[in-house]
């Protein structure tokens, strides 16, 4: 080592680092927690939506089954495919089935299991107002695409009679954070309000034509809660959990009806005739009469080749054992379980897995 | 940045090995790798970070150039992604927070160090540095509750009254938006603005003001115009940390600037930063180009945060060289 300068000594001890990274790493997922020999464990990775659910499923199922044991990370549907679609994980787990191109990016095809379905509703914040107002769909996305902008407005007047609504000005608040919760409802929006579909569109994050953005469910209903004249939407679970005041919306059917769990149940079941056989179905804006117009199935997302012979039995034992005795546990929790056609549909894809 | 500089002695060392061993017995040799290769460590991450910004961003990069600068446009659905609404934020937020900060946190530092007695003083120090420790969430949910209301309620109002002659204080008032999160950066800065500055007081150098009150100077006048001039290098250096604090906070802000990408003349207008977008859109990003539009933020973030401290090193070498000629 003779005279060496200084910027290539920072280059060869950088170059140290790097490699004692690299053997770090490789050392590191070399000695990934190994449990007791027989224990085979399973990882997923998404949806935030469902996860109360799922990690009360998981832990019962390992009670039933103490050799199994299944990790949850509720990363978020988008992170949860992409982690599905680099082999990081068993399975992914969405609020809004994977498109096309999605599925194209996967060396594996990919089924859909829906789990259970969540709904989304309107919440407002109005002076002197405490009855549950009705709102049609063409009504919202006015609302949305800030074109009706005071609650005395005609168009809501016309659909609220006998409510003393005021001149008040109306503040949209919105998810800021990417969120199954805001694709359901843009879904719907451009489901009955053309423009909206071609101004808009739908998507875990669009571009709001006007309003505030909120973080999360509670960040919306934190805004909606202080700002008079708000309006905002939030899931169907967190509205009933923390008693927050919402109205009826307009489904297909022309009925105003007010979103609970039979409702939603009601609207995957007005779809059931027509689901494809992947599954990828939006069921806003259901047939029926007591269908929720603003509801979705939340999926987990499973290969159909899984090498490992061990984890495909379990997976497949599993999403039986969901199907039937998990589906009990929805509705304890506020989720909508799924209706029967669906159940048998989806027990019939399960030998798809191979 | 880069470079340690290496004794002489150390070189004469390398070339023979008995010396080598008698240098590494002795510790020295054995030190001097060690906190070369801490310091080589950095100098890499921060080069891995930037390649792999620039990397995950190529498709973005090529897909609208220059445009992702200037464009106004966030519209994930129909892939069209401009950056300029996210860099107006940030930086019309942070400035808001160093102008509240900056003469609070010098002031209360001048105080500290030079006027307080050291009872006071201390306690004082030591609850500022509670501060700096609290969690940005907690900031975050301070404005929620509190800022964005009391806003709403009296401080845009008395503003819109007031300056309302001004388009910065003018439209519709939420509470939430660019003032709040001003604020809510402003509190969150200040402890390192007060307590790096105070430090930096406490070590100018007793004889200074002894000589300054020698010649007859009141306590402030050599406090004001002797002990403040002589740190004021150190006071800069406070400021700045502040700023880049300030700049890539994500939590707190997300938490109260509204998260509209919209520019908007009006300081009671909801905003949005770029590290609150990334830490929003970054889970539930599907598309692969508005994932990369989210990494090529990143790396706007980061060049925004270069370019600032290049500004703040001119602007301390300007002013050291000021000086010495006096």
């Amino acid at each position: 080592m003779k005279k060496l300068s200084n910027p290539a000594i920072i280059i060869v001890s950088a170059a140290l680092v790097l490699t004692s990274l690299v053997a770090f790493h490789s050392s590191a997922s070399n000695a990934a927690p190994v449990p007791t020999p027989e224990t085979v464990m399973l990882t997923g990775a998404g949806a935030t939506f469902p996860y109360p659910i799922y990690s009360k499923w998981f832990s019962d199922y390992n009670k039933i089954h103490p050799d199994i044991q299944i990790n949850y990370q509720s990363i978020g549907s988008g992170a949860g495919i992409r982690q599905l679609l680099s082999g990081t994980v068993d399975f992914g787990a969405s609020d809004a089935p994977m498109n096309d191109e999605q599925l194209g990016q996967a060396k594996i095809k990919i089924l859909h299991f829906p789990t259970v379905l969540g709904a989304v509703v309107p919440t407002y914040n109005i002076l002197g107002v405490s009855q549950e107002l009705n709102f049609p769909g063409e009504v919202l996305a006015g609302i949305y695409l800030g074109r009706i902008t005071k609650w005395n407005d005609p168009e809501i007047i016309k659909y609220n009679e006998g409510v003393n609504l005021p001149a008040q000005d109306i503040v949209v608040v919105h998810r800021s954070d990417g969120s199954g919760t805001s694709y359901v409802w843009t879904d719907y929006l451009s489901k009955v309000f053309i423009e909206w579909g071609t101004k808009v569109g739908r998507n875990t994050s669009v571009n709001w034509p006007v309003g505030l953005g909120g973080k999360g469910n509670e960040g919306v209903a934190g805004l909606v809660k202080q700002t008079p004249g708000a309006i905002g939407y939030v899931e169907l679970i967190y509205a009933v959990q923390n008693k927050l005041p919402y109205g009826r919306v307009r489904n297909a059917a022309g009925v105003f009806v007010k979103g609970d769990l039979a409702g939603v149940t009601a609207a995957a079941a007005g779809y059931a005739k027509v689901i494809p056989e992947d599954f990828r179905i939006s069921i806003t804006n259901a047939p029926g009469e007591t269908a929720y117009p603003i509801a979705s199935f939340t999926y987990l997302l499973i290969p159909t080749k899984i090498q490992d012979a061990n984890k495909k039995e379990i997976i497949k034992g599993f999403l039986a054992w969901m199907l039937h005795d998990g589906q009990k546990e929805a509705e304890p929790l506020s989720y909508a379980p799924l209706p029967k056609e669906v159940v048998a549909k989806e027990l019939k894809q399960i030998s798809q897995i191979q | 940045m880069a470079g340690i500089p290496v004794p002489t002695r150390r070189a004469a060392a390398n070339r023979r090995a008995p010396a080598l061993i008698q240098g590494l017995r002795s510790g020295d040799t054995f030190a001097h790798l060690i906190t070369l290769f801490c310091a080589a460590s950095v100098l890499l991450l921060t080069v891995a970070l930037v390649f792999e910004l620039y990397v995950n961003s190529t498709t973005a990069q090529h897909k609208f150039g220059l445009r992702f600068l200037t464009g106004r446009t966030w519209d994930p659905v129909s892939g069209e992604f401009g950056a300029l609404p996210f860099v107006y934020g940030t930086l019309v937020t942070s400035a808001l927070a160093l102008l509240v900060a900056v003469p609070l946190g010098v002031g209360a530092a001048i105080f500290l160090s030079e006027l307080a007695p050291p009872r006071i003083s201390n306690a004082l120090t030591f609850v500022i540095e509670l501060l700096a420790a609290v969690p940005s969430v907690i900031y975050g949910l301070l404005g929620i509750f509190i800022t964005a209301p009391f806003l709403r309620q009296y401080g845009e109002p008395f503003l819109k009254r007031t300056l309302g002659f001004l388009p910065l204080f003018q439209g519709p008032m939420y509470g939430v938006g660019m003032l709040a999160a001003g604020f809510v950066l402003a509190i969150m800065v200040v402890p390192f603005v007060i307590s790096l500055s105070r430090e930096v007081l406490m070590a100018v150098p007793v004889d200074q003001r002894e000589a300054a009150l020698g010649l007859g100077a009141t306590k402030w006048e050599s406090t004001w115009q002797v002990v403040v001039p002589y740190a004021r290098l150190g006071i800069m250096a406070s400021i700045f940390l502040a700023l880049a604090r300030a700049l890539g906070e994500t939590m707190a802000v997300t938490m109260v600037i509204g998260n509209d990408p919209r520019i908007s003349s009006s300081l009671f207008a909801p905003g949005y930063s770029i590290a609150a977008v990334i830490a929003n859109e970054f889970a539930e990003a599907t598309a692969d180009l508005h994932l990369q539009a989210l990494i090529e933020l990143g790396l706007v973030l980061f060049a925004l945060t270069i370019v600032i401290n290049g500004l703040a090193r001119i602007v301390i070498i300007s002013t050291t060289q000021k000086g010495s000629r006096q």
